[in-house]
């Protein structure tokens, strides 16, 4: 049975599963269905998915649903965490809660899991104000979440709150039988004048074929400030789509770094609404990769208020036979004066057989706008590495050294000292050094 | 330290060099001076290796040992150095940590440890004086956005810094000030010793009254067509390169 009508038919099934979800999400999750059923998996023929293909992950044999908790030893999967105590930690197996590898609290805000806000009287509130709100309810992957979404991280903090130590999600999967097919769901509500700071990754632990189809919703409130770092360096057998949708309400600011390095499809649906005035957006990323891999970042700015900013600032570096594509679209409704949209996207292919399909999208429907936009392709500057190996660099160092600059601009904003180090430690490996960069 | 034998190369099938026979000892300078296209930053490019040249015929061989076959960096560890005409830019790569990492290299190339991190501190302080060069200009990236003379003096500065036997300064002089050529020439002349040697390629005499030659070698068509002392070069300047070409054809 194809994975379409094998989700179809399980539906009931599914749902009779759950137990004493909060009023209102039978009916979200029935009509998720149905425009799932309506518009299926997107294909090639849609505009939006042009240039990635979802066909090689389909034809798998799927395990949909997972119930049981696994057991893994922390020793196993510590090299994935930041670091061994600083932080908080939400940490999932086959989609379903780890409370042993996790760190959670309510002291003063809420780490904890979607599978409570869905049950608990206290988060009716939060659910029923901000679930499935931000995100797109005629995207048919969203609307397969929806549907099926049991868990994730939730994230509440509240007003003026500034998290000391960031938060960790991490997504792991070790089935080995079958192809999995996770579907996490995070909802983080960030209140008026709070901070916070979130890593989050998804890791398989062996070499069966996985299928994450996750969605994040972010609702930042007026001048709350929020940091998001998504760390995509799986395996070669894993299929991520990332589908993340942020509302921002005034005078905050929301970055989402992006940080694809591994895996072997990987799309990122990013998109931002502004909901308010002198807000501020920024959206980057660095794509490095090698073999057949494949990722294509998807970005939408609605700036749909006057006074906001966006800083988008994509780079990507293609070796082997992969493939890259940034589709950068930035929305001016037409009472969105005074925007300062920016979007730059930067290429390098280091091999022939590399590709990169680049496309920025700009439309402005207001008349007082600062908007622009660039996009390079490039190969290595072979002055500079003359240059270089003058000085006495070696190729492969001097090549790693000019790659890592490269990403400067998006490093640079990478405000969590573990993570970056973490980041340029993993960027050296990929490009074959065991030099540490300068950070 | 150096010899040239008999040296030809091409660039995409165009022969540059035809032919360039040159012997540097230690403790010597000379300079080498030509017309444009004479094949000045070709000789350049090809001692140093730039693959973008191919030798064709002859040898270069540095204190005994061939260096023909070897990558850029391998005869940056063996001592060579280029003070490049057109310095290139490199965003994103501090001056300083550009200079770290090639002093390790180079050291670890050698099979010695790193340099250890007051040292490196230390050094990179006193030859930043030597150039009378701000703080503040080592933790900019690379030649980006320096104006020509900064560039120069940089260039300088990382000869300082990785003290090569052989330096091989390329047009060192355009682009300066009288001040700055002044502080450039005076560094060069700080590092010169008995055991170094120093070969200075210039289309102009005046950064010879600052860095004095042993030897002034003229090349014209990929050919060393006249060697002499310093007082050649003060005769080209009063004739001009024509006067080569009226020679050469009688």
């Amino acid at each position: 049975m194809e994975l379409k009508d094998k989700l179809i038919t399980s539906f009931v099934a599914f749902e009779q599963g759950l137990k004493g979800e909060h009023d209102g999400l039978h009916d979200i999750r029935l009509e998720a269905l149905k425009t799932f059923e309506d518009k299926g998996f997107p294909t090639k023929k849609d505009e939006a998915w042009k240039y990635t293909s979802l066909n090689s992950i389909l034809k798998n044999e799927f395990r949909v649903l997972q119930k049981e908790e696994t057991a893994i030893e922390y020793k196993e999967v510590k090299k994935y965490f930041l670091s061994d105590s600083d932080t908080y930690k939400l940490v999932f197996i086959n989609g379903v809660f780890s409370s042993h590898l996790s760190s959670t609290t309510h002291d003063g805000l809420d780490v904890c899991l979607m599978s409570s806000a869905f049950t608990k009287p206290k988060y009716k509130m939060v659910i029923d104000a901000f679930y499935n709100n931000t995100a797109d309810k005629s995207d048919s992957l969203t609307a397969l979440n929806t549907a099926f979404a049991t868990e994730g991280a939730f994230i509440n903090v509240p007003k003026s709150k500034v998290v000391a130590k960031p938060i960790e999600i991490i997504y792991l999967s070790t089935v080995e039988d079958k192809a999995l097919l996770v579907q996490p769901r995070n909802l983080i509500v960030v209140g008026e004048n709070a901070h916070v700071q979130i890593v989050e990754r998804h890791q398989s632990l062996n070499d069966a074929v996985v299928f994450t189809n996750a969605v994040t919703e972010i609702v930042a409130h007026k001048r709350a400030i929020v940091d998001f770092y998504k760390l995509q360096n799986d395996k070669e057998n894993a299929n991520l789509v990332d589908n993340t949708y942020v509302t921002q309400k005034q005078e905050s600011r929301v970055s989402v770094h992006t940080f694809s390095f591994g895996g072997k499809l990987t799309r990122n649906n990013l998109n931002f609404y502004q909901d308010g005035e002198r807000i501020d957006s920024t959206l980057k990323g660095i794509t490095l990769i090698s073999d057949k891999q494949h990722v294509d970042h998807y970005t939408l700015v609605s700036h749909n208020q006057p006074n906001c900013e966006s800083h988008q600032n994509y780079k990507g570096i293609y070796d082997g036979n992969s493939t890259g594509v940034f589709n950068g679209k930035i929305y001016v409704d037409k009472i969105a004066q005074k925007t300062d949209g920016f979007q730059q996207n930067n290429n390098i292919l280091l091999s022939e057989k590399a590709t990169i399909y680049a496309k920025p999208q700009l439309e402005i429907f207001a008349d007082d706008v600062k908007c622009s936009h660039g996009c390079t392709i490039g190969q290595l500057n072979e002055d500079a590495m003359f240059y270089m190996r003058q000085r006495g660099i070696p190729k492969k160092e001097a090549k790693a050294l000019l790659m890592y600059a490269f990403t400067d601009e998006v490093m640079e904003s990478v405000k969590v000292p573990e993570l970056k180090a973490k980041i340029a430690k993993v960027i050296a490996g990929k490009l074959g050094v065991s030099m540490g960069f300068e950070i | 330290m150096l010899q040239i034998k008999n040296l030809h190369a091409s660039v995409e099938d165009k022969e540059i060099l035809k032919g360039i026979n040159l012997e540097v000892k230690a403790g010597e300078v000379h300079a080498i001076m030509g017309p444009n296209g004479a094949g000045k930053s070709t000789l350049s490019s090809v001692i140093t290796g730039n693959e973008a040249f191919e030798v064709t015929e002859g040898e270069i061989i540095l204190e005994g040992e061939e260096l023909n076959e070897l990558g850029p960096e391998e005869r940056a560890h063996k001592g060579v150095f280029l003070s490049f005409q057109y310095p290139v830019e490199i965003p994103g790569v501090s001056v300083t940590n550009f200079m770290k990492t090639a002093i390790n290299e180079s050291r670890k190339a050698q099979g010695l440890e790193e340099m250890p991190a007051n040292e490196m501190l230390k050094k990179i302080k006193e030859k930043a004086e030597l150039l009378e060069i701000d703080r503040k200009f080592l933790s900019r990236s690379l030649n980006e956005g320096f104006s020509g003379g900064e560039k120069k003096r940089n260039e300088i500065f990382q000869m300082a810094m990785l003290e090569p036997k052989l330096a091989i300064l390329d047009e060192t002089d355009s682009g300066l000030d009288i001040d700055a050529l002044r502080i450039v020439a005076n560094g060069v002349n700080k590092l010169k010793s008995k055991d170094n040697a120093v070969v200075l390629i210039t289309h102009y005499q005046r950064l010879l009254d600052y860095i004095v030659p042993d030897y002034v070698h003229v090349l014209y068509d990929g050919k060393i067509v006249m060697t002499g002392g310093k007082e050649l070069a003060l005769e080209l300047e009063e004739k001009g390169y024509d006067w080569i070409k009226a020679s050469l054809e009688k």
